[in-house]
């Protein structure tokens, strides 16, 4: 099966602070197609995310399909609150490249 | 009651980064009704708020407030700002007061009312409704507050909703300096005040909040018109090369939320999920159908507070040897156990982050397999004191040379120092609150003030 990486398939892949206990991740698709595509394959999942992050379920708080801006958008909770000593991300903004290979049958 | 209200917010987080000016001055233009914006995150970790310090330069700070008040006169329109001085701690809001008198006397400004309030709580308010039984409620899946992380706390600052900002504009003021607030608050008190929907007005707040974050292409720090009528809500961008598509006023209600359909304020919840989007013209957004779902009853006030956990230093060190590279575990194990036999297992906290391995996503790094040809390591160590935390970084990065792995070629030194010193940093800061209380009146948390201000 012919597949793209979400790195072709988006326009924006990004992480940042939900406040100071959670990171959100949002992936947005310039137009519908690509959206419809990527929201139809169930690619991406919970259980994906927590293989690719090394979670469990219940470190996802919100997994959302937002329809008005073609774009699927999880959170998960901080392992530490951001900026406490030996927390790597202060903004929380540069968690998301390994989201950028997923591969999505098209 | 006007039948249109129309707002330019000219930066998302005042003094962080300086407001552009040609797009803010295109706004002027538009003769707004209200200039306004937000000071504060809770991005920049809790050491601010702990030590009640800025994260953003005084320099532009006073940049962006000159630019503000001078317009804000001219029109004879309200000014308002929210979170002052990043945190919106009690000597910010009176920092920023007094750039706002410095500037009436600059500029011989003539008469006007500058109202403020302060957000920042007593830890003995909260022991004494812990006392009473009540709970402070834990947020982002923590528990209910106990009384040792209070005692761990250095300073609170509750997030307030329209209360206080209303109360102000009603008072008369012109310019209004908030402390710590709810940035869409400071947009939809003078939207609510003036007769309009809380429905539309809490969405204005929402959508204005981080300025020209909700317009496209990609450019922080431009200037944002909103305009509310009984209707809708439009929003549109100054900038000319930018403009406020469906995509990226929809894309912004997602930004540093963890959902996108749903904004809790104190007083009530903005549900987003109805929200229509319609391209009204090419530079502008029209919104309809937010609804807020007041709270019945006492309302929960959210509450940021951080404590101190020790002074900080930091060593830095690099390997370049492969066998190194591969056991790089295994020296940090070795320099942690030389800080052991020194200092013991508990009193400091000791921190490896490893550059080239995982150092950006910790555990959270599925790159298990690394093929960086060297290695970055930054030793971190907090203690109670200055001299204990120096010398525990200083053990820490020390023994990284030290490090006795058996098949190293290299038996003069395991690691490269740029500075054969460890480095003083802030001190380290936890976020000790995120949580709510409840009161039966907002404003018993956001004591007002009102001055005349200008010759």
């Amino acid at each position: 099966m012919r597949t793209k990486t979400l790195n072709e398939l988006a326009k924006t892949i990004r992480s940042k602070n939900a406040g100071t206990d959670k990171i959100t991740f949002d992936i947005i698709f310039r137009e519908q197609e690509n959206y419809e595509i990527v929201k139809k394959s169930g690619v991406l999942n919970k259980k994906l995310i927590c293989q690719i992050y090394g979670l469990e379920e219940k470190d996802i708080c919100d997994f959302v399909e937002f329809d008005p801006a073609y774009a699927i958008k999880f959170t998960i909770y901080r392992k530490k609150p951001s900026g406490s000593a030996g927390e790597t991300d202060i903004f929380g903004c540069q968690q998301y490249p390994p989201l950028l290979d997923i591969e999505i049958p098209v | 009651m006007k039948r249109e209200l129309t707002f330019l917010c000219p930066n998302g987080h005042l003094g962080f980064a300086p407001t552009k000016e040609k797009s803010f001055y295109i706004g002027v233009e538009t003769k707004p009704d209200y200039i306004l914006c937000d000071s504060g995150s809770d991005d920049i970790g809790p050491g601010p708020l702990g030590s009640d310090i800025c994260a953003s330069m005084k320099s532009t700070q006073i940049h962006d407030l000159e630019l503000m008040f001078v317009e804000a006169r001219k029109l004879g329109v309200p000014m308002i700002i929210g979170s002052a001085g990043d945190t919106g701690s009690n000597s910010k809001v009176d920092m920023y007061v007094d750039i706002i008198k410095d500037l009436a006397k600059k500029y011989n400004v003539s008469k006007f009312k500058l109202g403020y309030f302060y957000s920042e709580v007593d830890k003995q308010y909260l022991f004494t409704k812990m006392n009473a039984g009540e709970k402070i409620e834990g947020l982002d899946g923590r528990s209910d507050l106990t009384r040792e992380e209070l005692e761990e706390t250095d300073r609170i600052v509750a997030v307030a909703g329209v209360h206080p900002f209303i109360k102000l504009l009603e008072m008369g003021a012109d310019v209004i300096i908030g402390g710590r607030s709810s940035d869409c608050a400071v947009f939809a008190a003078p939207a609510i005040q003036q007769g309009f929907s809380e429905d539309l007005s809490y969405y204005l707040g929402k959508v204005l909040e981080c300025a020209s974050f909700c317009a496209e292409p990609y450019g922080g720090k431009e200037s944002i018109l909103g305009t509310i009528s009984e209707n809708d809500v439009k929003v549109k961008a100054m900038l000319p090369e930018q403009r406020c598509t469906i995509a990226s006023v929809a894309g912004h209600a997602m930004y540093e939320r963890s959902n996108p359909f749903y904004e809790y304020v104190a007083g009530g919840l903005l549900d987003m999920t109805h929200c229509k989007y319609e391209q009204y013209d090419e530079k502008t957004t029209r919104i309809t159908g937010p609804k807020f779902v007041p709270i019945n009853g006492r309302v929960k006030v959210k509450l940021e507070g951080a404590g101190k956990v020790g002074e900080r230093f930091i060593g830095i060190a690099a390997i370049r040897d492969p066998y190194s590279i591969k056991n790089v575990d295994k020296m940090i194990e070795w320099a942690k156990s030389q800080v052991r036999e020194l200092f013991g297992d508990t009193g400091y906290e000791l921190h490896y982050i490893v550059y080239g391995k995982n150092g950006v996503m910790g555990d959270m790094e599925p790159v298990k397999e690394i093929k960086s040809h060297e290695l970055c390591v930054v030793v971190q160590g907090v203690a109670p004191t200055k001299q204990m935390a120096q010398e525990v970084t200083m053990t820490g990065t020390r023994q990284l040379f030290y490090s006795r792995l058996p098949e190293v070629k290299g038996t003069a030194g395991s690691v490269a120092y740029v500075l054969d010193e460890v480095i003083q940093a802030s001190a380290a800061y936890k976020w000790t609150l995120d949580h709510t209380v409840e009161v039966d009146d907002p404003m018993e948390l956001f004591p007002v003030n009102m001055i005349e201000v200008g010759k």
